[in-house]
């Protein structure tokens, strides 16, 4: 066992360094991500082959992978906010020609106003454009997840990009404990990317084709079925990265559920929080529980209905919001997932944490108390919370 | 110069494709591939050639042609160009790779001049080629920062007022030349073996090159698709489109062409200038261009005599 203090960006960078990357081409300034900073140095004291392109755009830096990924190279970026906003139109090529690339994105807000700090308005934005969506809860996750993000990505079946999601701050820039594996462990986990088909030079293929009417919707139909493969893909990744660093991962976690009455699902860093206080009310004979989702796209809709079985009331935290929409958009996917179970249990949505807003434990104990309340009386108060906010 | 008897007989870019007759992108494409030296991607951006070559299943070209999106075919060969560097580097690739992107003139002056100045910056081992009919064709003839003054385009349509595009064509070349690039070259398909020279000089040259070639557009130009190659020859002997290379830090004039027709000639064969003649002669606007081509050509001269 190794703990290095590294911050949740430096944890990524990281990992990219033992995952062998080829190519690293990214835009770091809008706003400014650390991860490639570090990544960078790696390059410049030479510890990696890497090449290394810092391009002068999002947008770009996007490109420059997608072209990279074609010729059958191990490729990362990464970015946040009004860059990944920038990214936007690329984000779905990547994904239509089936790029596995891997991205960090510390999730941050959205202009105007201009903020910086973290919430989860980009990656949501961006949640239909064919990205396979993790978001880890601290560094060490973060760090995790990056080594598995290029086995889920590179996998045969699944041939997607993937981001992997970290709180602006809370965990981009803040230092912990991280368990490190050793470079081996790392290289015998994660072999060098076997693609599938490349930009070759003996047998030429022409990539990025106009497909009309008469294919378009069937490369449209195989994107999805790829990104329905993703769960059983993760499912073996995650099984076998448990052998080599004992640490165990999956669509998402449980906390307290089994006899839970009333429960929290939030993704990221919230959910720290939210089981310790749920620890507390749990010592004071309230049946509180938390779910916490490691993997947004594909929603893992099974494993939300087994979580959600025996819970009477759910609120669900969302750290962007869907204007105009029914929930946010982390709820409306809950709503989605649990329409069909018999005897669904009372859904309220709770936006929270905008631009940065901190969440503390008594705004989780509120809700908590909240939730408790709905379970016993059946009722929904109001459908949507705004947490934390001055009205 | 080379002569026809040198160029390879292997055709890399099929015939069979859905281009215009008379359309300057499909002999601009086929005489690109004659001057390869060796494994070749092509990254496209989206424009007129790359939606009539690569409807798909099928495919014009021979050799590995990847198209992204519009304004990045610069990026996406960035992307390639350190790809491939990098692979070599950890044993898994030993092969020289050439990457030639190509993008329209509204890729490359507007939209794409960014992703451009960006790839021209950081030096990568590239050639750009810029097909330049001079304007928005694919999309319906949409005005672009390369239109020349006066033309009429459905974004800046001869009106009663307005004589079409009140602006001028933007100086590529300088703009490339800036960035202190090695190679830099203007071409006219008139001119094959010019160009096929160009462009093996742009492969060639290690680092990034652009070759500015402008491509007859029978739709937008408006002008008899059998007439092609005579108007961008026109184009050159009006001194309309100069032919030059900018090499190392030093201009060149490619064609002198001593003596210059009136600008008029090349202006009357196209109906996007018809507007110029008819119903009232434009003498005015015709000078105002001729004025232009005239100080455009002797900038080029200083720039050739100073470097």
């Amino acid at each position: 066992m190794t703990i290095v203090g590294l911050t949740g960006d430096e944890a990524v960078a990281y990992a990219v360094k033992q995952s062998r990357v080829d190519i690293v081409a990214a835009y770091p300034i809008t706003p400014q991500t650390i991860m490639v900073e570090r990544f960078s140095k790696y390059v410049a004291d030479g510890e990696v082959h890497t090449a290394y392109a810092c391009v002068e755009s999002e947008h770009s830096a996007l490109s420059a992978c997608i072209g990279a990924s074609l010729t059958g190279a191990r490729v990362f970026t990464a970015t946040a906010s009004q860059g990944l906003a920038l990214m936007h139109e690329m984000l779905y090529i990547a994904s239509g020609l089936r790029c596995p690339i891997v991205m960090g994105v510390a999730n941050r807000a959205l202009s105007a106003p201009i903020n910086i700090h973290g919430d989860h308005s980009d990656m949501m934005g961006s949640r239909d454009s064919g990205w396979v969506q993790i978001y880890a809860e601290n560094a060490q996750e973060a760090y995790d997840w990056t080594i598995l993000a290029f086995k889920i990505a590179e996998d045969k079946d699944v041939q997607l990009p993937v981001s992997v999601n970290l709180d602006g701050f809370i965990i981009s820039h803040s230092m912990e404990g991280v368990d490190v594996l050793a470079d081996e462990t790392v290289n015998r986990f994660l072999r060098l990317r076997k693609p599938l088909l490349t930009i070759d030079l003996e047998k030429p293929v022409t990539v990025g084709a106009l497909c009309l009417p008469d294919y378009y919707f069937e490369f449209k139909r195989q994107q999805a079925e790829a990104m329905q493969n993703t769960r059983g893909v993760l499912d073996k990744a995650c099984r076998e990265y448990r052998g080599v660093s004992g640490r165990s991962y999956s669509a998402l976690e449980t906390f307290e559920m089994e006899d839970a009455q009333a429960a929290i699902i939030c993704l990221g860093s919230t959910a720290g929080t939210a089981r310790q206080v749920a620890r507390k009310l749990r010592a004071q004979g309230k049946k509180v529980g938390v779910v916490k989702l490691w993997l947004y796209r594909p929603f893992p809709t099974e494993e939300i209905r087994a979580a959600a079985k025996n819970v009477e009331a759910l609120a669900v935290f969302d750290r962007a919001v869907s204007f105009g929409a029914p929930y946010g958009a982390l709820c409306s996917d809950v709503v989605s997932a649990l329409h069909t179970v018999e005897e669904s249990p009372k859904i309220f949505n709770v936006i929270y944490g905008l631009g940065g807003r901190d969440i503390q434990p008594s705004d989780i104990e509120l809700v908590f108390n909240e939730v408790l309340k709905t379970a016993q009386t059946g009722i929904v108060k109001e459908p949507t919370m705004f947490l934390g906010v001055r009205e | 110069m080379v002569t026809l008897k040198e160029l390879s007989t292997e055709e890399l870019f099929a015939s069979g494709h859905r281009l215009c007759a008379g359309c300057g992108e499909g002999i601009i494409n086929r005489m690109t591939m004659k001057a390869l030296r060796g494994p070749t991607i092509i990254v496209a951006a989206t424009g007129c050639s790359e939606v009539a070559t690569t409807i798909y299943p099928y495919t014009s070209w021979r050799v590995s042609w990847v198209h992204v999106a519009f304004e990045n075919a610069a990026a996406v060969a960035s992307g390639i160009v350190e790809a491939y560097k990098a692979m070599a580097k950890r044993g898994a690739w030993n092969k020289k790779v050439d990457v030639i992107a190509m993008a329209g003139d509204g890729g490359t002056y507007d939209i794409g001049i960014q992703a451009l100045s960006g790839a021209l910056e950081r030096g990568h081992d590239f050639l750009y080629i810029c097909y330049d009919n001079e304007a928005y064709m694919n999309t319906g003839i949409q005005r672009s920062g390369a239109t020349p003054h006066a033309a009429d385009t459905t974004t800046s349509p001869a009106g009663s007022v307005i004589p079409g595009k009140p602006e001028w064509k933007k100086d590529l070349i300088g703009i490339c030349a800036a960035h202190g690039i090695e190679y830099a070259a203007t071409a006219s398909p008139a001119y094959w073996s010019d160009f096929i020279m160009k462009v093996r000089k742009g492969i060639e040259v290690n680092g990034p090159a652009v070759i500015d070639v402008l491509s007859p557009c029978p739709l937008g130009w408006r002008h008899d698709s059998a007439r092609s190659i005579e108007l961008v020859r026109l184009a050159v002997e009006t001194r309309y489109f100069p032919i030059y290379e900018f090499e190392r830090g030093k201009y060149k004039l490619n064609f002198t062409v001593p003596k210059p027709k009136p600008v008029e000639e090349f202006l009357k064969a196209q109906g996007r200038f018809s507007h110029l003649f008819k119903p009232t002669y434009r003498k005015d606007v015709i000078d105002e261009i001729q004025r232009n081509v005239d100080a455009n050509w002797n900038r080029i001269q200083k720039l050739c005599a100073q470097t």
